[in-house]
């Protein structure tokens, strides 16, 4: 079933348009992650959908119900913002009963449901207590709890995890997501974080001015980018791109740039291959790059393991130790590109090392429209 | 455009400001766009519509009481804002630097801004009384020739109402510059300490200037108490001895209610009106533009 | 973080071993002596007899106690052509003060609430017409006030001297209002709206209680205020309602016959103890209002 459609929506703010001719499905039970950069309309699009916001044109459907000019109290969202904006002068309890309170249940209706909701997020034991007296994660629960009581079909979640420091987001992140596979509800979750988008998304949409980009699971998202700035955006350290142009050299395709030649697998390309000649970029992700001279892998056995592909040597001009592995920046005559180093060899400043490419997950983006070839 | 509202909230939002709708359209712009109107009538008692022109203006303005009192106003105003100013400043610092006695201190510094105007004049004018006051209880410790009768001194009468309503508010401005203080930076005063700035200069070059919106602040709230002086010399010195400490705002009411010329009171609101935008609105540009830096 | 203990941390030296705090705390304490000095002079003189103020200094102390001048001002002495004392302004004042407040301080907390959460076309022109208004001396808009209330039998009333009161404090209090509800995060507004929370059920059950402590500021700044007022008890009271203060400046100032200064300062100060009692009490909340008053418009 269909919880959410948005379709053809525009908002405009202060003359702007920040939200352009958006469509989006949201299917019940899906955690859908809107990824952007602020900016990019990803909370306006949230705040649109809650009612918060008014649209300049488009509808918004709510369980098949255009909710378009409902006010926000009519739509049967939830939301958690993203400093939780839990009433104050309230108790947990009092937070938790106050829409249903301000829509005239009837007091027994609402100490039941509040209670239903409570242990189902083991608030049950904090009921008496005001906000300033919970801890971060308590704070969370409370605030779901209130979208929860309501029995919101539509969870929206605007940056729940942005205000809190490293450690306690990671908690709540995980919380969040073992309470989404518990409940099964619908989410839509904003967040600049691509760790948090990556881990917690069903589906994951990436946004930019206005627009999705590119709308996928969060494995397709991250390795058949749609264009290169989804390409660009997602990964730490980003993917390589490197300018170069098409040959064709028999029945192959050949990707050439300068000092680097890389043979290409038919399966690469989503639709017609490109033509001879033709300029393209090529993303490498960093992990993709293998070094030649690592303990046990010989230069030789990287030659012929099918797909890799040797695309010369690089100077390391710096590293940078991360615990786990180490993130080498090395010079090639096309570029500077970033590598990981997972294998506890020991590179120097300076140091020339043999580079190998896994030609199998490139992608090649068009030079001048940034779509993915 | 969209006529269709997404907030119902909205209609109710609408009806709750009409109170407030109807106080600043009715009673702040429609009063005073209506005593525009009268000052260029020949209104008398009662407000008549017929329109001379700016005859009342030139007559407020060969008015020697009028002239008098605007002069006093400026004098007064002057003298009022710097020593309020002046006083509260020193008294900031001192308290931020005696920290301990200073807090206790404080509420001394600020209880005349709690009494009225009437209250504040009337103490005064009972200390400053010539036979039986200040100057009497000094004679009496021997002094046989101090004199200081300013009270009933035409020169001097309109000093004694500064020093009332000095008395009454250099503690308001004690206490917001006391706060704007209170949000510097605290790494400024470590900063000074380490570079060993004397106190007084650091107050002077560092200190000051970055309190010029508190400043500003105050001195525009003495402006508008200055502006709108009228119980103080009311209680103190009805405006004499003469019309040694007569105000604009007296002669307004004088006119308005005693001697039913309402049309020249209006002329004279009109012109106080005038000379009180004048003087804030520079102020006003200055405070909203540090406000805007800070923001 | 105070500059004092910045200034000097390791090991201060006693006060009374520094000579250059010495002169500062003298100074302080003299200072704080001279603000004191009339709230002194008046209490002394109000314990005297008029024989006594004209034979002893204004500084000495009385040789005995006497209550008979406040007695006097309380119920007594002239105020122009009744004999009462300034007791029927205090019950005045009081009647005066209580509704003046409440009305006030609740118009001007809604005001506040509509124009921090609530985009309303044209509200930002209107509080900035109510913001100019507040800085005009209050003469320019009395006459035509006058002619709008006359008709509707409102001058020379209770009721009058009240809606006058709410009218000339609702800029400072929409302002002390606006800002700190807009210094509230808005998300608090939104989860509220989305919880079905109508524009007054917002309101009442959350915004009011959250701002409980403005509420005392305000109230507290706005009794004073209305207790403290001469000019609009003076003209739009009316004779039977006249305020403290006006009973007050009658008293003192329109006595025929030889002034009796002890009671001049004994009714002073029954008029001026409402508000000094307040701030008594409520000090540190009276300069939480002036601050919250001189904040940005």
């Amino acid at each position: 079933m269909t919880a959410l459609t948005v379709e053809q929506l525009s908002v405009q703010l202060g003359g702007r348009r920040v939200i352009d001719q958006l469509d989006l499905q949201v299917e019940s039970g899906e955690f859908l992650v809107l990824l952007g950069a602020s900016g990019c309309g990803k909370s306006t699009l949230l705040h649109t959908v809650a009612g918060l916001q008014a649209p300049h044109s488009g509808r918004v459907l709510i369980d098949g119900v255009d909710r378009t000019w409902s006010d926000p109290g009519e739509r049967n969202v939830g939301m958690v913002f993203q400093s939780y904006a839990l009433y104050p002068t309230l108790s947990v309890e009092g937070n938790l009963g106050f829409g249903l309170r301000a829509r005239g249940v009837a007091r027994r209706e609402v100490r039941e449901r509040v209670l239903r909701v409570a242990q189902l997020l083991q608030l049950d034991a904090l009921l008496e207590r005001k906000p300033a007296q919970l801890s971060g994660g308590q704070r969370q629960r409370v605030a779901i709890g209130r979208a929860l009581v309501r029995e919101a079909g539509l969870l929206l979640l605007d940056e729940p995890l942005s205000n809190l420091d490293a450690g306690l987001r990671a908690t709540l992140r995980r919380e969040l997501k073992l309470l989404h596979q518990r409940l099964g509800a619908t989410m839509i979750h904003v967040t600049h974080d691509q760790v948090e988008a990556l881990t917690l998304a069903t589906r994951l949409a990436v946004m930019q001015e206005g627009r999705i980009r590119q709308l996928g699971t969060p494995e397709e998202v991250y390795r058949r980018p749609a264009n290169r700035f989804v390409a660009g955006f997602i990964g730490s350290p980003a993917m390589n791109f490197i300018e170069g142009s098409i040959a064709r050299v028999g029945a192959s395709l050949q990707f050439c740039a300068t000092g680097l030649r890389i043979d290409l697998p038919a399966q690469l390309f989503n639709a017609a291959p490109p033509l001879d000649g033709e300029s393209l970029v090529l993303g490498l992700r960093p992990e993709h790059i293998r070094f030649a001279t690592a303990p046990g892998v010989s230069s030789a056995q990287i030659a012929h393991s099918g797909q890799d592909a040797h695309i010369g040597a690089g100077k390391v001009s710096l590293i940078e130790p991360l615990g786990s592995h180490e993130v080498l920046w090395l010079e090639l005559e096309c570029g500077t590109v970033a590598a990981l180093n997972h294998q506890g060899q020991r590179y120097n400043r300076g140091e020339l090392v043999k580079l190998a490419v896994d030609a199998a997950a490139v992608s090649l983006f068009d030079a001048t429209s940034g779509e993915r070839c | 455009m969209n006529t269709r509202r997404i907030d119902r909230g909205l209609r109710r939002a609408h009806l709750a400001l009409v109170p407030m709708a109807l106080v600043a359209l009715v009673c702040y712009l429609g009063a005073t766009l209506w005593s525009l109107r009268i000052s260029l009538s020949s209104s008398r008692s009662f407000p008549v519509s017929d329109f001379v022109g700016l005859a009342q203006y030139r007559r407020l303005f060969s008015n020697e009481r009028w002239l008098h009192s605007l002069g006093n106003l400026a004098t007064y105003g002057l003298l009022f804002v710097a020593a309020c100013l002046v006083i509260g400043w020193l008294l900031a610092i001192l308290i931020e630097r005696e920290v301990r006695i200073g807090g206790a201190l404080r509420l001394v510094f600020l209880y005349p801004y709690a009494m009225s105007f009437v209250a504040t004049g009337l103490v005064w004018q009972w200390m400053l009384n010539p036979g039986l006051g200040i100057q009497e209880a000094v004679r009496r410790w021997g002094f046989s020739e101090f004199r200081f009768d300013w009270l009933v001194d035409q020169d001097h009468a309109l000093y004694t109402i500064v020093i009332a309503t000095v008395w009454q508010a250099s503690g308001l401005v004690m206490t917001i510059l006391l706060a704007g203080m209170r949000g510097i930076d605290a790494d400024i005063w470590r900063a000074a300490r380490i570079d060993a700035v004397p106190a007084w200069r650091l107050h002077l070059w560092v200190i000051a200037p970055m309190l010029a919106a508190p400043f500003a602040t105050a001195t525009l709230l003495l402006l508008t108490g200055v502006a709108k002086l009228y119980d103080a010399v009311v209680a103190m010195t009805q405006g004499g001895p003469g019309t040694a400490s007569e105000v604009p705002t007296k002669f307004i009411m004088d006119h308005l209610f005693g001697r039913a010329n309402i049309a020249l009171a209006s002329a004279g609101a009109a012109v106080l009106v005038l000379s009180a935008l004048i003087v804030m609105m520079p102020l006003f540009y200055a405070r909203a533009r540090s406000n805007r830096r800070n923001a | 973080m105070s500059a004092q203990q910045l200034m000097r941390p390791s090991a201060p030296r006693r006060w009374y071993a520094d000579p250059a705090r010495l002169a500062l705390l003298a100074l302080l304490v003299s200072a704080a002596l001279c603000f004191l000095l009339p709230l002194y002079v008046m209490s002394l003189t109000s314990f005297k007899s008029m024989e006594e103020i004209r034979n002893t200094s204004l500084f000495a102390l009385p040789p005995q106690l006497s209550f008979a001048a406040w007695q006097a001002a309380w119920s007594s002495a002239c105020t122009g052509v009744a004999c009462e004392g300034i007791s029927a302004g205090f019950w005045n004042s009081v009647l005066i003060v209580i509704p003046s407040t409440l009305i006030a301080v609740g118009l001007g907390a809604l005001n506040g609430y509509a124009l921090a959460f609530w985009r309303l076309r044209g509200a930002g022109s209107l509080f900035a017409v109510l913001m100019i208004g507040a800085f005009l001396p209050i003469q320019v808009m009395m006459l035509p006030l006058v002619r709008l209330l006359a008709p509707l039998h409102l001058v020379g009333t209770l009721t009058g001297i009240i809606i006058v009161h709410v009218i000339f404090s609702m800029p400072v209090m929409t302002l002390i209002f606006r800002n700190y509800y807009a210094a509230l995060p808005r998300e608090l507004f939104l989860a509220a709206r989305l919880d079905g929370a109508g524009f007054l059920y917002a309101f009442l059950r959350l915004m009011l209680p959250m701002s409980l402590p403005m509420l005392a500021v305000a109230a507290i700044m706005q009794a004073t205020g209305v207790w403290n007022d001469y000019l609009l008890g003076l003209v739009f009271a009316g004779r039977e309602h006249l305020p403290m203060t006006v009973q007050l400046n009658n008293l003192v100032n329109t006595t025929t016959g030889t002034r009796e200064y002890n009671v001049d300062m004994a009714a002073t100060l029954l008029t001026a103890l409402v508000p000094l009692l307040i701030y008594a009490l409520a000090g540190r909340w009276f300069v939480r209002g002036i601050a919250a008053g001189s904040l940005k418009a």
